[in-house]
């Protein structure tokens, strides 16, 4: 270089080459990463950052099988404006606008049916009733994209004990919030509310079965369901209610809203399954919210959503293209 | 009004006026602001403008002959072909952007799919609507061939507006799909009742 300095080259600072917006990133880039090593370090803290919008509702790392995907996570901000709630209109982007309407507290959730233990509980009392735990799962819509989503909360399966169903709980019905006054979407004739999504039995007691009440560290955000919701990993996200008012367990397979709606096109199971096309589209490939970039090819949908070692046994036997 | 409209600045003000959506959102792709799923927006925004636009061509005629402003005329090429523009661009994003360019996989989903069926059937039938659209081609198919093949045109909007209805069926949600058929219908119901008001004056003239 001094051969050049010689004939009176003014050599430039490196800053004058790189562009601002660049060095930029790679602090950005340099932090993430000492905030990596960090979490690696605290292998039962949450991996996951909170972005600070809502209330904390920190969760410790969840020792279930299958609970903590090591897939990228998709951004908060993805999450939290990109929503599938009709009752807040059908638009994805209508929920992040119109769900600052919901009242989250005071909340109960009222468990009837074929229990020893019926009875309404708050909010409050649910989320003492165990140990919040941080699961970062896969989360598959039926439209055919999908997200990695860290969610704060512990297994179905820790109230269900609680209440003690009968013999004859053969079914859990989830009963979601219908609220006029609070949810603009319910004008619509979209679908009959109140929204309603069913499990069979084993399938609500499965480990991997989350009552979610937050995400990202933090309490849920309306627009995803707020302030508890089901979250079935395996089966597509429509199976998950949100905003949930009543749990009901029952003895005869419950009728489901989409059922209701189309029922050539949704089934009760409705697992993740790329060898079950839905009849307008192919479920083989899925679109990952947020991964590269618009020519990113879509990736391949993995059976039982990628939970097949975990759940498959609860399906053996059972023909799913006649079960989807 | 009508001095305005054969105004030489008049066409291409209109060209960059239908021009504008596609540049905004090849602008927002190219900066990724069309949200979460960019892809989903690219490929339902640019169905929505190819039904605009065909709406827009057949609102010329009736347009003309409700005001006499004959200079209208002047914009229904113009107009046919942004909405092949904007159906061929939709098709594209389509294939490349939700099949990855997989000309196997595109052919076997578009008779597997009724709705994406009709789709293509509608961009074909554009196809050569589009390309006999030149003062030539007219000069060369005689204007009565040239009319009689361009009210395929009428064929490319029901089939537009099925394939967006059988898009939307599952869900009892069709108010966006009702004003376009509601706007159709308006279009093509002023054209039957013109024909059918020339018939009974010729009937009665003899």
């Amino acid at each position: 270089m001094h051969f050049l300095k010689s004939r009176g080259f003014v050599h430039p600072l490196a800053s004058h080459i790189t562009p601002r917006s660049a060095y930029l990133t790679r602090r950005a880039w340099l932090t993430a990463m000492g905030a990596a090593s960090a979490a690696t370090a605290l292998p039962l803290a949450a991996r996951t950052a909170a972005p600070g919008k809502l209330a904390p509702l920190p969760g410790s790392k969840s020792a279930v099988a299958g609970a903590m995907t090591m897939d990228k996570l998709t951004p908060y901000d993805d999450i939290s404006t990109y929503n599938n709630f009709y009752e807040f209109g059908t638009d994805k982007s209508d929920p992040a606008r119109q769900a600052r309407s919901l009242r989250t507290r005071p909340w109960t959730v009222s468990v009837e049916g074929e229990v020893k233990k019926p009875g309404s509980f708050d909010l409050d009392s649910l989320l003492k009733l165990a140990p919040m735990e941080e699961r970062i799962y896969r989360m598959r819509c039926v439209e055919g994209w999908s997200m990695v989503i860290p969610w704060v909360g512990f297994s179905l399966s820790e109230l269900v004990k609680r209440v003690e169903p009968t013999g004859n709980a053969k079914f859990v019905q989830f009963v979601t919030l219908a609220d006029k006054a609070q949810m603009p979407g319910l004008s619509s004739s979209v679908l009959d509310w109140p929204y309603v999504e069913g499990l069979r039995m084993d399938e609500a007691m499965h480990p991997l079965t989350l009552l979610a009440f937050g995400l990202y560290g933090e309490v849920m955000p309306n627009q995803n369901g707020a302030p508890l919701r089901l979250v079935v990993p395996w089966k597509y996200g429509f199976k998950s209610g949100k905003s949930l008012v009543k749990i009901r367990f029952v003895e005869k397979q419950p009728k489901t809203s989409w059922e209701a709606a189309a029922p050539s096109e949704y089934g009760f199971y409705s697992n993740v399954n790329p060898k079950v096309d839905h009849p307008r589209w192919s479920q083989a490939t899925e679109r990952r919210i947020g991964e590269g970039t618009l020519l990113t090819k879509k990736r391949p949908t993995l059976m039982f959503n990628g939970y097949e070692a975990q759940v498959g046994q609860l399906y053996a036997g059972m023909d799913l293209q006649k079960f989807y | 009004m009508n001095r305005w409209l054969l105004h030489a600045a008049a066409k291409p003000l209109l060209f960059l006026l239908l021009f504008l959506p596609w540049a905004l959102l090849l602008w927002g792709a190219m900066n990724d602001s069309l949200g979460a799923n960019p892809a989903e927006t690219l490929i339902r925004s640019t169905g929505d403008w190819t039904l605009r636009m065909l709406c827009l061509t057949l609102t010329v005629t009736p347009m003309r002959q409700l005001t006499g402003l004959s200079g209208l005329a002047r914009m229904r090429r113009m107009l046919g072909l942004f909405a092949f523009f904007y159906a061929l661009t939709h098709f594209l994003c389509f294939a490349w952007l939700d099949m990855g360019l997989d000309l196997q996989s595109i052919v076997a989903d578009i008779p597997k799919r009724p709705f994406i069926l009709v789709g293509s059937a509608a961009l074909l039938l554009m196809l050569p609507l589009a390309l006999t659209s030149f003062n030539g081609a007219i000069k060369a198919l005689g204007a009565k061939r040239w009319q009689t093949l361009h009210r395929a045109v009428y064929g490319v909007v029901l089939l537009g507006l099925l394939h967006f209805f059988w898009m939307r069926s599952a869900k009892n949600d069709l108010a966006e799909v009702g004003v376009y058929a509601l706007v159709v219908a308006a279009l093509l119901l002023w054209r039957l009742a013109r024909v059918w008001r020339d018939r009974q004056r010729i009937a009665r003239h003899g």
